[in-house]
């Protein structure tokens, strides 16, 4: 059976830490389970799980790649213009320096920012439950559960204080 | 640097979203004069592509003046975002909070003003196409009888440029993704819709924030270097150029990068204090941010002074006859002497005066001054380097010559001031230029900590 998301608002990061220890408490397991803020709180607040990434593999993968493209690039174009000048030699290191830096540097910056939205979870247009109270400074706890489990987890919501508990579809209740 | 009082998120989002839900009723007026002036600077530009060179002062030997001269003024106030942003967010410094955003969109404004310059400056604009691309991976196309020198350092440029360019505009809306989610949230209509498309359906789960922050540190990293070369490589379009005496010099890469931070970080100081008074933000644009900037400028500004002192030195120190005919040009001939002094005046004397007084630093309109003192004498610096270093390229005295700008070039230089304020007040209108949700970050951060009989405003800081 498909789970189904219910979300509980809180006026305060310990009454959100709280709702968090209850659902660890009723066995709900941690991935299914998540904390929605408009700004960002330091890391363990809730008592969430630890998120690991790979973010930081994507700059060095675009760089290597903008490398790649900046020494083929210079290097190329410099071979299409064979014409001495000044008596330097056609593949000239200081010119090709500059320009491979820069696009190694664009490559890594550009793949970071992949990066960033891929790890994100974004684009993620087609939006779960989510109340527009969250970026009004409430900490939404949102739980995804067997449909049986939704009445319980919102008197467990409730329990811990949040001032209004929301259901897909637009049910919500104190 | 936690003055002022607690703020919550609703008023947050009230106070800083004003300048997009509720348009202020001068914006239109301002938008629609500052629009006339870039209006006139477009048909300026219009005259010179119509009539040529001509309607300029340019001519031999000076054949580089206003257009260029603004061309580094522009690049060096794009310095501030990444001068501000970067470094006080690797530093983890408090008062960066409300000065990040204006900072990195005046970067890209200015860094776009400043492409400009040197496309006009072709006076053929169209045909620059041809010294790039024509068909993808053929850089360059000799078919058509241009033959660039593809080793020159006028090459090395753009490609510095644009990708300082790509990279602040990619760091300014990453940064942007959670804060279109908070005007998503608060629009309706194709406002709501284009919000949400932005938003790219964040949510706010501590893994989105957690490689937000992380990002905000790894981009300033990455951008940092790249923030260091395009000045430097700027510097060598002069620096690397032998024929010219006056600026074939080692010292002007750092030179021009202190001298960017110094004009980039007025340069905010003075937006930061517009928007203040603009959109009534004094919340968050507090004395104690202005006293930040005037406190760190003290330190830019006498590391801008040194290198300048330094190359003046060398310059003399050398002896050489036409080195010293462009040192004489610039320090005993009127006007150019007047102008020097002024010069230096107008961008250490004056504003360090101002800055090294706490009640100066925090009166906002003798700041305004000094920053505005600080811009308007990096301008002339760059045009005092330029100039007379080309008035006396030659070392044969029939060769020697001066230039004076036209109506023309003033218009077009006047207009990119006038463009960069529009496109600021533009954007003001939809996106939030001081960031949300580091102010909100600053707010749970917030503490008081008792110390004897006081208590003393402070901030936690996570390692």
């Amino acid at each position: 059976m498909a789970k189904l998301p219910i979300l509980g608002l809180y006026e305060s990061a310990d009454h959100a830490a709280d709702a968090g220890d209850a659902l660890k408490a009723a066995g709900v397991p941690p991935t299914d389970y998540d904390f929605l803020t408009d700004a960002p709180y330091p890391e363990g607040a809730f008592g969430e799980r630890h998120e690991s990434h790979r973010l930081y593999l994507f700059p060095f993968i675009g760089a290597l790649i903008g490398l790649t493209v900046g020494i083929m690039l210079t290097s190329m174009t410099q071979m299409a213009y064979p014409l001495v000048q000044g008596g330097k030699p056609i593949l000239s290191l200081p010119p090709m320096a500059v320009v491979t830096y820069e696009s190694t540097m664009l490559t890594a910056i550009a793949f970071t920012i992949l990066g960033i939205i891929f790890e994100s979870r974004l684009p993620a247009f087609k939006q779960g439950l989510y109340d527009t109270r969250i970026t009004e400074g409430y900490i939404g706890v949102l739980v995804n559960v067997e449909e049986n489990e939704l009445t319980s987890t919102q008197t467990l919501l409730t329990q811990a204080g949040a001032i209004d508990v929301v259901r897909q579809g637009g049910g919500s209740g104190t | 640097m936690q003055e002022g009082t607690p703020l919550q998120s609703r008023q947050i989002n009230r106070e800083l979203l004003g300048s997009i839900l509720n348009s202020p009723k001068w914006f239109w007026m301002a938008i629609s004069i500052l629009g006339f002036i870039v209006l006139a600077g477009m048909s300026a530009a219009g005259i010179l592509i119509n009539q040529g060179f001509g309607v300029t002062g340019l001519n031999r030997p000076v054949m580089w003046g206003f257009f260029i001269t603004n061309f580094v003024f522009w690049i060096g106030i794009s310095h501030a975002g990444v001068m501000l942003s970067a470094i006080l967010r690797l530093s983890k410094a408090e008062w960066r909070r409300p000065a990040t955003r204006a900072a990195e969109i005046l970067t890209v404004f200015s860094l776009m003003t400043a492409m400009m310059m040197p496309l006009i400056h072709t006076g053929r604009p169209w045909r620059t196409v041809y010294w790039i691309y024509t068909l993808p991976f053929i850089p360059y196309d000799y078919a058509r009888g241009i033959w660039p020198n593809v080793r020159s350092p006028l090459v090395w440029d753009p490609s510095a440029v644009y990708t300082y360019l790509t990279s602040s505009v990619l760091f300014v809306l990453v940064a942007l993704i959670p804060d279109f989610a908070v005007l998503r949230d608060r629009t309706t209509g194709l406002s709501n819709r284009i919000y949400g498309m932005l938003a790219m359906g964040w949510q706010g789960n501590p893994r989105q924030w957690k490689l937000q922050i992380i990002a905000g540190v790894l981009l300033s990293a990455l951008i940092l270097p790249v923030f260091v070369s395009v000045h430097s490589i700027v510097s060598w379009d002069f620096g690397m150029a032998v024929s010219v005496k006056s600026w074939h010099s080692t010292i002007f890469a750092p030179y021009f990068v202190v001298g960017a931070v110094h004009s980039g970080v007025s340069a905010v100081a003075f937006v930061l204090i517009l928007l203040r008074y603009a959109y009534g933000w004094q919340n968050y644009i507090r004395h104690e941010h202005i006293d930040a900037l005037g406190r760190l400028l003290v330190v830019v500004a006498t590391g801008w002074f040194y290198f300048f002192v330094m190359e003046v030195i060398f310059g003399f120190y050398g002896r050489e006859a036409d080195e010293i005919a462009v040192r004489n040009l610039q320090f005993m001939i009127s006007p150019w002497n007047v102008w020097m002094f002024i010069f230096v005046g107008l961008t250490y004397f004056l504003p360090v005066a101002i800055w090294l007084s706490r009640t100066c630093r925090r009166n906002l309109w003798i700041m305004s001054i000094a920053c505005i003192s600080v811009n308007i004498g990096m301008w002339l610096e760059r045009f005092l380097i330029i100039v007379p270093g080309l008035a006396r390229k030659q070392l044969l005295t029939f060769d020697w010559y001066t230039y004076r700008p036209s109506s023309v070039e003033c218009l077009i230089i006047g207009s990119t001031f006038a463009l960069v304020t529009m496109l600021m007040l533009l954007i003001a209108r939809v996106v939030p230029l001081i960031p949300l949700y580091d102010i909100k970050e600053g707010e749970i951060l917030r503490t008081e900590i008792k110390i004897g009989r006081v208590s003393v405003p402070a901030t936690f800081r996570e390692d």
